[in-house]
């Protein structure tokens, strides 16, 4: 399915929830508000003439301009409900989901893909995004004390950590062997 | 250290045990399997046949440090991973000896300035023998850090140290 078609079966299905629609260039994508994005998400996947049933990532977002972070979810269809041939057609679209950075809540999909729950796992840790009903909300890189989140732009690097001095001068990493 | 270190004064005994120990101990390096990252594909390398650890009685890879007598860190040390890198370290039996493979480990390397994630250096962690840079090094380069480590504990002594001797003319 053409990403023009499933802009406008967005549209007409969810109507003002999709906030922003971009159909042109290479990455063709729907914003979406992030309190119906569960639903638009079952629809996705479920729709018959979607089908969008591989999430194939997850990727974090920090527009510190707009003072915004976001959650763009690549989605591929992948039909194989036809013994013969695997791949019947693929059709591929993504979803943006944008919420405020001083409160970065949005609802988890990790029961519509079970892929999400790593990646959402992975947004957590490097932008802070919480997932609402998460299954199990942990950092998945950084350790479990790790302070603040790697991937915001106005992270601070750590000068210690379990007294390991953690600078880039030269005078502190010297070696005291 | 054991009992017998740093009570003889140098003589042919102390040598000839110490050319004797330090010979089996130089000729038989067992090192830890310890691959972090990509320099562990030139480690593998240097274990294969073409360039043979075995040649220097170093081809033992132990899966414990239990067993082991060099830990080479080939590969990036994470902060995370920096507090399991000292508990292995601890776990080695003297006499141990630690190699800092690939530019990661010597200090940072490419990660020096925007990883806020890597260990500035592994001699930060764990006091380290023989630094080989390179990112990553050759096998080549890994086989001369060994041969420079033989070097190293071929020089040791059992003998009664400098220091030792210094005290104990003040003591008197």
């Amino acid at each position: 399915m053409a990403p023009e078609e499933i802009g406008k079966l967005l549209v007409s299905e969810f109507g003002d929830d999709v906030v922003k629609m971009v159909v042109e260039g290479c990455h063709p994508y729907a914003e979406i508000a992030p309190q119906r994005w569960p639903d638009v998400a079952t629809f996705l996947r479920d729709d018959s003439r979607l089908r969008m049933n591989l999430l194939r990532s997850i990727s974090g977002l920090d527009l510190l301009a707009d003072d915004k972070l976001a959650c763009v979810y690549d989605l591929m269809t992948v039909c194989l409900d036809t013994p013969t041939v695997l791949i019947r057609e693929t059709s591929e679209f993504a979803v943006r989901v944008t919420v405020d950075r001083n409160d970065p809540v949005m609802p988890t999909v990790s029961h519509v893909w079970p892929a999400a729950d790593w990646h959402e796992r992975e947004a957590y840790d490097m932008f802070g995004i919480v997932f609402t009903d998460h299954p199990d909300l942990r950092r998945i890189l950084c350790p479990d004390d790790w302070e603040g989140y790697p991937l915001r732009k106005d992270y601070d690097f750590p000068l210690e950590y379990h007294g390991i001095p953690a600078t880039t001068e030269f005078e502190l990493t010297n070696p005291r062997h | 250290m054991s009992w017998i270190e740093n009570r003889f004064e140098e003589g042919l005994i102390v040598t000839s045990l110490d050319w004797a120990i330090n010979w089996g101990r130089s000729s038989s390096i067992w090192p830890m399997t310890f691959g972090l990252a990509c320099c562990a594909i030139e480690m593998m390398a240097v274990g294969a046949s073409r360039f043979d650890i075995d040649r220097f009685g170093a081809g033992a890879f132990r899966a414990t440090p239990r067993q082991s007598d060099l830990m080479i860190v080939a590969g990036t040390v994470t902060y995370k991973m920096a507090s399991r890198l000292k508990r292995l370290y601890n776990q080695m039996p003297d006499p141990k000896y630690v190699m800092a493979m690939g530019a990661c480990t010597v200090g940072g390397g490419p990660y020096f300035k925007h990883g806020y994630h890597v260990v500035k250096g592994v001699d930060l962690v764990v006091p380290v023998d023989i630094y080989i840079p390179g990112c990553p090094p050759r096998p080549e380069a890994l086989l001369e850090g060994l041969m420079r480590l033989q070097d190293k504990i071929r020089h040791q002594t059992r003998a009664k140290s400098l220091v030792t001797k210094a005290k104990e003319v003040a003591l008197a």
